[in-house]
């Protein structure tokens, strides 16, 4: 019984040396040294990508998404878009900090809805009766057959920076309207932000909301 | 150019970067664990643990290396979520509550990353770099000491000894899993992933204001994650925050770096055997399975059958632009049919059989290919089964690389399929019939059912995926998940490594005109129709109930 126990104990007191001395090399050296390479070698992404418009004001993250909305109205619950700008995808899967309440870091997530969920299937609904509504302009009529699930639909992170070519292009018009501009100053703005996929076939087209919105400010800016 | 025809290359693509390294890591591998030498600084470590490297191990004795170093990792985890509050370097974070801690610590040691926690709000940099990112390394090398130890059973004979833990473990680590994690990490964060202790800061907005980042060693994490077929994301959105997983590259890469190393241990299998042939026949299964799976997988995400999917015009819910329907279903069927459990998209919103799929995937055991280690050896525990099934339509005792499969061998391989579908099945009527847990769900009918069998599949299974609108941290699943990946995980090894035992005590049978040749494809064909029978035959009723419900009425 005595050598047993004590067997057993000079296992363990191997498996906890074991622990410590392999926490040391994967859990100190190892973080520390790619840590170090990577603000030597790549400090920009290493650090979130940060992004600055033209007056050198950090204005975001290329790989963040952001909210282009108004100021919350008192009575609103959720602010109205912004339609001036390009607006990104729905969010509807992002939370709140419930665990620590002194930050007010950004929950990523999704929404886990199903296909058959009552609450997807309105959201949905929803997003596209304002898609259409807000991108139809006097001379211009937005079909339903023309918004992409993308402009409907929340991403997996709720913080994707990214809409589809076609979402942007469905947007053209508004923003030109709203910001008094010419369509196809806008539409060569879009095409000038929209990338395709990597060697032809890695990944998906896309443009990247906050970088047009940065062009289109300055566009904005340009015209007085 | 069409996104289903993109996807397509992807997957070609992806073949062919695997293919590539198939040779050099699996033969690589092989030497690794065959080496009689030590390097220096492994002898250094192994100072630093008492352990003589060079005493060879019988099953007992390996086993107990096992149980005790994880027992050991498990109460390390656990104490140092419990005292997380009071660490420096925690960024003002809590501590954890002993359900979720007791949780999470299992979780981690045993391979699974469930995570009932939210990354960036609840865990500091000691914490995840000092204690998750160090289990993602360590429960994979324990992953792969377990199948090397079953290898070494079918090629040793008349000596019953497995080899030595303790090497096994350095081994693994700091020859296989370290040199690929220090490249992998640089290319992530070449493609955006971030790598830095800035913790949580301010960053200005567009439209005025700032946001709040918790920035740390995120890329570092992400590579191991993958590599180590681990799963548990820095952040609660896990490889589709942008900041794990920046672009359609760093996709492709992650997905590579997930199959890379259960593929290349068929070839490690065959070498250290003595028959590459025999790797290449285990091989075949693994990638028949995953191809057929990918394939079908593609077919019902682009097809978006679901009421909201079809007004939406696609299944891009919980999918992100950047990765599009293509690069979202490879990444789910690579994380399902090994143990990973990392997600780039969120399960619970693919169309209803693209959910079945995911969860099918877990079912098989993973085994195709796998986790590190718990793919090749869950694979050998059914070529064992299909051997001995092929045994009794012939009538000859059935053999598998000159090793008699006898009553002693069937029961320990019979105990190992046996112990997660009890775990799976169990723990889901349970959850069923009683009162509460259902109030976790998000969803309801059939998919809400779906939530709590997807649950414990990925617990049992040691997967670590999520229909992640279940609220899982409650007490209830925090400990019952928590039970079922300690022992999802650590019983079938012990039946592992006895079966591991038994065979290499064996005289070896010579290859007779009658014996089953298992290194055709006729036994490739075998052993796919045996695992997918198999499984088809124990989940079928809780399908039915589930993501088939759901997928017919769509």
């Amino acid at each position: 019984m005595n050598n047993s126990a004590g067997s057993t104990g000079r296992l363990l007191w191997a498996g906890l040396r074991a622990l410590l001395v392999l926490t040391v090399l994967c859990g100190v050296l190892y973080p520390l040294a790619v840590t170090g390479i990577a603000q030597v070698a790549f400090p920009g992404k290493a650090n979130g990508s940060e992004v600055t418009d033209a007056s050198g004001r950090v204005v975001g993250s290329e790989l963040i998404g952001q909210t282009y909305d108004l100021p919350l109205k008192e009575g609103e619950e959720t602010a109205a878009p912004d339609l001036k700008w390009f607006q990104p995808r729905p969010s509807n899967g992002l939370g709140a900090n419930s665990v620590n309440t002194q930050y007010s870091i950004i929950l990523s997530g999704a929404t886990n809805r199903s296909g058959d969920n009552a609450d997807l299937i309105q959201w949905v609904k929803d997003a596209k009766a304002a898609v259409i509504k807000d991108n139809s302009t006097a001379d211009h009529r937005v079909k339903p057959s023309d918004v992409p699930a993308d402009a409907v639909t929340s991403s997996g992170s709720g913080l994707d920076p990214h809409i589809s070519p076609e979402y942007a292009k469905l947007q053209v018009h508004r923003i030109a309207e709203v910001n008094k501009l010419d369509v196809k100053a806008v539409d060569k703005l879009v095409a000038d932000h929209t990338d395709g996929r990597l060697l032809g076939f890695i990944g998906e087209p896309r443009v990247n909301v906050l970088q047009l919105n940065i062009a289109l400010k300055q566009l904005v800016t340009a015209k007085g | 150019m069409s996104p289903v025809l993109a996807g397509v290359l992807q997957l070609l693509a992806l073949l062919v970067a695997l293919g590539l390294s198939y040779r050099p890591l699996g033969d690589h591998m092989a030497r690794v664990y065959s080496s009689e030498k030590h390097l220096r600084v492994e002898k250094w470590i192994y100072k630093g643990i008492g352990a003589n490297p060079s005493v060879q191990m019988r099953w007992p004795a390996y086993l107990r290396g096992v149980l005790g170093f994880s027992a050991v990792s498990v109460l390390f985890l656990y104490l140092l979520q419990r005292v997380q509050g009071s660490l420096p370097g925690s960024l003002g974070f809590v501590s954890i509550d002993p359900d979720q801690a007791f949780n999470t610590a299992a979780s981690f040691v045993a391979n699974t990353n469930w995570q009932s926690y939210y990354g960036e709000q609840a865990m500091g940099h000691v914490v995840q770099t000092g204690g998750l990112a160090v289990q993602n390394f360590l429960s994979a090398a324990v992953g792969m000491a377990v199948a090397v130890a079953l290898v070494r059973g079918f090629a040793r004979s008349r000596t019953g000894e497995l080899g030595n833990f303790w090497s096994d473990l350095v081994r693994g680590t700091f020859r296989v899993l370290l040199p690929i994690s220090v490249i992998g990490a640089l290319v992530l964060v070449a493609c955006g992933a971030i790598q830095n202790f800035s913790g949580i800061h301010e960053v200005g907005q567009f439209m005025g204001g700032t946001q709040q980042w918790n920035g740390g060693a995120v890329a570092s994490q992400e590579v191991i994650k993958e590599l180590g077929t681990n799963g548990g994301g820095y952040f609660n959105a896990n490889s589709s925050h942008p900041f794990e997983n920046p672009s359609g590259l760093s996709n492709l890469f992650e997905i590579y770096l997930i199959l890379v190393i259960p593929f290349a241990l068929t070839r490690t299998f065959g070498r250290m055997v003595g028959s590459l042939k025999q790797g290449y026949a285990i091989l075949g299964t693994m990638a028949t399975i995953w191809l057929g799976f990918t394939a079908l997988m593609m077919w019902t995400e682009f097809a978006h059958h679901g009421p909201a999917f079809d007004i939406a015009g696609g299944a891009m819910e919980g999918k992100e632009t950047r990765f599009g329907i293509g690069g979202s279903s490879i990444f789910a069927v690579a994380t399902t049919l090994t143990s990973t459990g990392a997600v780039n998209s969120f399960h619970s919103s693919y169309t209803g059989f693209g959910g079945g799929i995911t969860m099918l995937g877990m079912q098989l055991g993973e085994i195709a290919p796998g986790g590190v280690g718990s793919g090749l050896y869950g694979m050998l525990i059914m070529a064992v089964i299909a051997v001995f099934v092929a045994g009794l339509m012939v009538g000859r005792t059935p053999e598998y690389l000159g090793r008699k499969i006898g009553t002693r061998e069937i029961t320990f391989a019979a105990c190992y399929i046996l112990i997660t579908p009890a775990l799976v099945l169990g723990f889901t009527a349970v959850a069923m019939a009683l009162d509460t847990p259902a109030d976790s769900m998000t969803n309801s009918g059939a998919h809400g059912f779906s939530e709590i069998l997807y649950a414990y599949t990925s617990g049992a299974n040691n997967n670590g995926s999520a229909f992640a609108g279940l609220n899982a941290d409650t007490q209830w699943f925090n400990s019952t998940i928590g039970i079922a990946m300690l022992l999802g995980r650590f019983l079938p090894m012990v039946f592992v490594l006895a079966l591991a035992g038994s065979l290499a005590e064996q005289t070896p049978v010579p290859q007779t005109a009658g014996t089953l040749r298992t290194e055709k494809p006729l036994f490739t064909g075998l052993l796919v129709g045996t695992i997918l029978i198999i499984t088809g035959l124990t989940y079928f009723p809780a399908l039915a109930l589930g993501p088939l419900a759901e997928g017919l009425a769509a």
